[in-house]
Order: structure tokens, then C-alpha cells, then sequence
């Protein structure tokens, strides 16, 4: 992490200005941050940060830029509640404050040498896209690498022009699919569990990270499972309410495991008990 | 001769057909026809008997239902490794949605009396092949009900 900014104590919220925000989706945009003063921002992918917003508190959202690019701190968020629009309703120039970056991440180098397959659903691509950015950037250290992403309707896709330049590479599978065409889409259509056969990967040789909201990753995992790989060669993100983001105020415990410190990313035979359980 | 060893080639390098026992497959061979179909080109549509099932070799197919006055709605792809169709399996044995070649299909498809005729006489290729249909169409039923579940909505905690 960048000397400058690396935070002495993790409870201090930094100011950081908001330099441009693209919107997304109806309800999705991304926003990206820059330090006020100076500095950059190095973190590991998968990790997240907690944003604060001024009289509207502090929530945990993760970062989905590229982590060999630190000058910018970039998220994606959806507005779902009252913080998330707060914070979609500051304009450019505006600040937040940032606390941060917190968790575990996706394992990308640990897992050189394997094929990787990313298994995203809705708006679960952003907390996966540094862990892309990061395997693309080192691409000859893997076999075979799958992107397989799967969303509500064609027009929410997130990130599509990125999901094109990927799929353009000679080097790498996208695939592409929706619950509910609309006129127009010609793609797969489809729920995302159906595009792990076929997606050409040695299931013994391979890693695979998970994120989307929780029923689908119950599924996907179920699918990668079905296809040959190994429970401890699957990674998910996990989501829960949080308050402190470093492991103090016990609100984002998943059954033994807090989200915040051992997690948001966990190898999936560490959690598999947790999840089955319906509402931990 | 030759079309026929080059069918069994196909069906061989088609998932449906692994672990077949190679004389079922050279029964089954008996039955298939290879076919193409350009893009927009319809393979089947709602309502026509069903005489035929397809294993997609290549290509893209758009599973479809049409209302009047409204575009056709795609409710689900079917791309290499696939398999199309099972109503020639159900009576009526009429098809129940449009299947059209997304983009050029290679298939090859089965003549349905033909097959059903010789599973008829011969319970054991029958019994294979309705192993093979059976996960078909139970994975056709979890993934239906997985698209009207909404995979991607937000939780609503509470
Ligand atoms: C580690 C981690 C990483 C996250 N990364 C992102 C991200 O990159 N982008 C992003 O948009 N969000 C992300 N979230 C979720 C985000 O933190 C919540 O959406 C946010 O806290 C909601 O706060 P709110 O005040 O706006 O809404 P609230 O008023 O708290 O909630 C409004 C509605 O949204 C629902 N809701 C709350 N939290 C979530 C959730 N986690 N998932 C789904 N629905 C929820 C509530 O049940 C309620 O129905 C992440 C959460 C965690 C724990
Ligand atoms: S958010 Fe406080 S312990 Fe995890």
C-alpha cells in the first residue's frame, strides 16, 4: 500500500473527491476517487472498502478497479437503500470518506498455473473485475481462463463494452447469458449455471471465484461442483451487514467466520456448512 | 457407407452419446440424418408434429414462443452439445414452442418413428435413450424455475 496513504488506524475515514461518476445501469454507477491532498490507493482485488457519506453512515462496498492502476479508486455501486442513494446523489467534485481496504482477497496469484474460471452474476462482475484485470494482466500464468457471466435481461448487463473487449481476446472464453431476452439480444439465453458444461475447462486443474447474489452462487457452486471441480478450488464472495469492517463489533459473523476480516472471500469447503443454513 | 460411418463419427463426438454401447449407437445411426440450417431458419415450429429430435453439433438455437402482437420471445439457447427437442417423446408429439438456427446450425437429427419403432423392439436401447432424455429434461425444469426465481434480484433482508 501506498506509504502515503496507508491508514495508521483503521477506524480514521479519509476524504476523498469524487472525479467522475458513470452511470451504469438504472440503478447502478460507478464512481471514481481520488484522494484529496494527493496520493494513490494500492489494494488487493476482492477487497472492499467502507464508504461513508455524510449524514447519510457508513456502508461496506467493493473496490472494482484495476489494482495496477492506484491513482484511482474505483466502485460500483447499486442504490438499494438510504446510503447507497446518498451517495448516488453527490455530484462530481463532491467528497465521501473512505475507510479501507479491508478483507480477503481472491486468491489470483496463488492460483497460477490453473485454469480460472469466473462465474459472475448481476452486479457480482464488479467485485470480480480487479481479480480479471489482475488474471489478464498476467495471462500467460494460466491455462485456460472462462468468464461466464450471467444477468437479469440483455439491458442489464453491466459493464458490456468491457464484457466485448474480453471476449475479443484470443486468449480468453466470455460467455454471455440472460433469464429474458429483450428484441434485439442474440446471445445465450439462459440461467448462467448452464454455460459451466461446455465452457472447456480440465475441471482438475481448476480454480474457480464465484459472486452474485447468494441463491446464484448456491447454484453456480452446485453446477462447478457437478462439472468435476473440487470444493477447495472454489472461492465466493460473501456479503453481510457491517459496521466496524475489521473484525470488533460482531455484526457481519457468518456462522464462526466474520465476513469483514475472514472474508468477503473464502475457499468455499471453509463455508460450505454456513450456507446451507437458510438464514444465518 | 461412407455417410454412415460419418454419422456414427458425429454422434460419437456428441456428449449425448458417451458411454453408449456401439451397437446401440450403430442402431441409432440407422435413424439420423445430418442437417444444416441458416441463420433466421426455422428448425420446427409450435404446433407441427414432432417427428424429429436434434443433437446441436454447432451453432446457436433460439427456443421461442410468438403471442399475437408481440415479438417472439426467446426463452431459451441451445448451443453445441445440446439436445432439442423431446416432444416426439410426449403425446401429443406436437411441438410446444418455435426453434430457430440463431446463427448456422449443424445438427443431426433423429427420425422420431424410426427411433421410437426400434426402442419399441429393443428395450435396452430404449431404456438408454430415455436415460439420456430424462436428465434433458429435468435440467430444462431446474433452470425454468431458477429464470422465474430471479437469480440476480437483490436479498431483501428482512
Ligand atoms: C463486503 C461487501 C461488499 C459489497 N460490495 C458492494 C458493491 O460493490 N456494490 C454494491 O452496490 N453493494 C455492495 N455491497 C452491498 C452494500 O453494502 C449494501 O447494498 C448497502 O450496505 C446497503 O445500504 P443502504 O443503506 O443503501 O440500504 P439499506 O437501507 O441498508 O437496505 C435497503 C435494501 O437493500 C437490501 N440490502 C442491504 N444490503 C444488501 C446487500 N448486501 N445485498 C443485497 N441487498 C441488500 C436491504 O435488505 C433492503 O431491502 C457489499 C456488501 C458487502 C458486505
Ligand atoms: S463488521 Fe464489525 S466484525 Fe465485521
Amino acid at each position: 500500500m501506498s506509504a502515503a496513504l496507508q491508514q495508521a488506524d483503521p477506524m480514521d475515514v479519509r476524504p476523498f473527491r469524487i472525479e467522475k461518476i458513470r452511470k451504469e445501469l438504472s440503478d447502478v454507477f460507478t464512481m471514481e476517487l481520488v484522494p484529496e491532498g494527493g496520493g494513490s490507493f494500492a489494494f488487493k482485488p476482492g477487497q472492499f472498502n467502507m464508504i461513508y457519506s455524510f449524514g447519510a453512515g457508513e456502508v461496506p462496498i467493493s473496490i472494482s478497479g484495476d489494482p495496477a492502476d492506484p491513482s484511482k479508486l474505483i466502485h460500483t455501486i447499486r442504490r438499494v437503500g438510504a446510503a447507497t442513494e446518498a451517495i448516488g446523489n453527490l455530484s462530481e467534485g463532491m467528497a465521501v470518506g473512505i475507510r479501507g481496504p479491508f478483507g480477503n482477497p481472491w486468491p489470483v496469484e496463488e492460483v497460477f498455473g490453473s485454469d480460472l474460471v469466473i462465474l459472475a452474476g448481476g452486479l457480482g462482475l464488479a467485485p470480480l473485475r480487479p481479480a480479471i484485470y489482475m488474471a489478464l494482466a498476467h495471462r500467460q500464468r494460466f491455462g485456460k481462463v472462462v468468464l461466464l457471466y450471467g444477468s437479469r435481461s440483455p439491458s442489464e448487463i453491466l459493464f458490456p463494452k468491457e464484457l466485448e473487449k474480453w471476449r475479443g481476446r484470443f486468449d480468453t472464453k466470455v460467455r454471455v447469458t440472460v433469464d429474458r431476452a429483450e428484441p434485439g439480444w442474440s446471445g445465450h439465453v439462459g440461467v448462467v449455471t448452464k454455460l459451466v458444461k461446455g465452457a472447456g475447462f480440465d475441471p482438475l486443474h481448476t480454480v474457480a471465484f464465484v459472486c452474485g447474489p447468494e441463491i446464484m452462487m448456491r447454484y453456480g457452486i452446485q453446477a462447478l461442483e457437478d462439472s468435476g471441480i473440487d470444493r477447495t478450488g472454489i472461492y465466493v464472495s460473501m456479503e453481510r451487514n457491517m459496521k466496524c469492517g475489521i473484525g470488533l463489533c460482531g455484526h457481519c459473523q457468518w456462522g464462526a467466520p466474520f465476513v469483514c476480516k475472514d472474508g468477503p472471500v473464502f475457499r468455499f469447503d471453509e463455508v460450505a456448512d454456513a450456507f446451507k443454513v437458510r438464514e444465518l | 457407407m461412407v455417410q454412415v460411418d460419418n454419422l456414427g463419427r458425429i454422434l460419437e463426438e456428441h456428449p449425448f452419446a458417451q458411454g453408449l454401447d456401439p451397437a446401440l449407437k450403430d442402431v441409432m445411426i440407422g435413424c439420423a440424418a445430418n442437417e444444416r440450417f441458416e441463420a433466421g431458419q426455422f428448425l420446427f415450429r409450435e404446433g407441427g408434429e414432432a417427428k424429429k429430435f436434434y443433437l446441436v453439433r454447432s451453432g446457436v438455437v433460439a427456443v421461442e414462443v410468438h403471442a399475437p402482437g408481440r415479438q417472439a420471445l426467446t426463452v431459451e439457447t441451445i448451443d453445441d452439445g445440446g439436445v432439442l427437442g423431446w416432444s416426439w417423446l410426449v403425446a401429443p408429439y406436437k411441438w410446444t414452442f418455435d426453434a430457430r438456427a440463431q446463427t448456422l446450425v449443424r445438427a443431426l437429427s433423429f427420425d422420431a418413428t424410426c427411433l421410437m419403432r426400434k426402442m419399441e423392439s429393443d428395450p435396452v436401447l430404449g431404456y438408454q435413450v430415455m436415460k439420456r432424455f430424462v436428465p434433458v429434461m429435468a435440467h430444462r425444469l431446474h433452470a425454468a424455475r431458477m429464470q422465474m426465481f430471479d437469480l440476480y434480484g437483490p436479498a431483501k433482508k428482512g
